[in-house]
């Protein structure tokens, strides 16, 4: 049963586009097939952070306008061969979408996939609402920061009345996904912790990604932070994401750079 | 005290302040949204019933929520044209 998934947060900003890139990839990896789809109409970046930019010929808006067939907009990835891209347009604008063609497109990959991640734009007008329609679960991205926690909390009031599977009276199933966490910080009454999070937003917790360099690393030369260095912190942070939606159980952890004392000792004293 | 602790433990904790700001922002957010979504489903299916039976301008249909601590009255203030009676009144005949 295929599945479908929107990565949302309300804020921008907040790494859904990353957080897509990864935990598709983490899934493909698992060997499941694998398509994410780019909802930001104008304002594409999913492809530029999977590092298909120049490969982009068609994009969801001409498969739902029927310029282009589904199989000529899909992308497959260089790297693994059961993960695909549907990019978004760079030119139109975002009313180009409508509801019916995006039911006809999530309808059709469910055919041919195992997963379907909406990666949605920022926001909370047409784009975001259409990534989130046809959704089955959904995950948040949120910062450990005030104006992300307050809207994510907007997003998950959204999830609950404007889905299909609201309107039909049946759940869309969420989970938090934490980034940009530093547990230090936290530790010092610097951050919000993990627990205010989740007493504030009441929704199941999916991982803990932390704050880390290896996540602009990978952007910088369009890999999946899980591809691209599998052993870093955010990578393993991922990839335990994953296990938890394929439905293990995996103790919740935050992953720590693994550092040298040299380092450990440099670093201290820049900061 | 507090100026020994920031001198010796350095900046005060700024977590609990965020906290706290936010579970009275989302306190107060969530009610508004939750009531604004019932009163305009209310006012909603108010208007098609009655439309049934009688022409209303829709924006004569007023729906409010006025919230106490203990009871909530919910008002329902509903104009008809008075030409409406007279046409009823023929059809009922």
């Amino acid at each position: 049963m295929a599945k479908v998934l929107v990565v949302t947060s309300g804020k921008g900003g907040v790494g859904k586009t990353t957080s897509t890139a990864a935990l598709g990839a983490a899934l493909a990896q698992t060997g499941q097939s694998v398509v994410v789809i780019d909802f930001d109409v104008g304002l594409r970046n999913l492809d530029l952070v999977m590092g298909a930019e120049r490969r982009v010929v068609f994009d969801l808006i001409n498969v739902v306008q029927g310029v282009a067939k589904l199989q000529q907009a899909l992308i497959r990835d260089k790297r693994l061969e059961n993960l695909w891209l549907l990019p978004a347009s760079q030119t139109r604008d975002k009313d180009a979408l409508t509801e019916e063609g995006v039911r006809r497109v999530i309808a059709d990959l469910k055919t041919k996939f195992d997963w379907i991640l909406c990666d949605s734009p920022a926001g909370i007008e047409r784009g975001a609402t259409l990534a989130m329609r046809y959704a089955d679960e959904a995950i948040i991205v949120t910062n450990p920061e005030v104006s992300s926690v307050r809207d994510s909390d907007r997003i998950i009031g959204m999830l609950d009345s404007k889905t299909v599977r609201a309107e039909r009276g049946e759940r869309v199933e969420k989970h938090l996904l934490v980034t940009r966490y530093d547990a230090a910080r936290a530790a010092r009454g610097e951050m919000l912790s993990i627990d205010d999070i989740l007493e504030i937003l009441a929704t199941p917790l999916l991982g803990i990604v932390p704050e880390s360099q290896d996540v602009l690393k990978a952007s910088n030369v369009g890999c999946p932070v899980t591809l691209n260095n599998t052993g870093s912190a955010p990578a393993r942070a991922y990839i335990d994401a994953v296990r938890r939606l394929m439905g293990e159980t995996v103790s919740m952890t935050v992953p720590v750079e693994r550092k040298g004392l040299m380092d450990r000792l440099l670093r201290r004293r820049a900061a | 005290m507090m100026n020994l602790m920031r001198l010796f433990g350095g900046r005060a904790a700024s977590a609990p302040v965020a906290r706290e700001r936010l579970q009275i922002l989302l306190a107060h957010e969530r009610g508004r949204n939750g009531a604004s979504d019932l009163l305009e489903v209310l006012r909603a299916e108010i208007l098609g019933v009655v439309s049934k039976h009688i022409d209303l301008d829709p924006d004569k249909v007023v729906v409010r929520m006025d919230r106490g601590k203990f009871v909530s009255m919910l008002e329902v203030d509903i104009e008809v044209p008075n030409g409406v009676q007279r046409s009823m009144m023929v059809a009922a005949t």
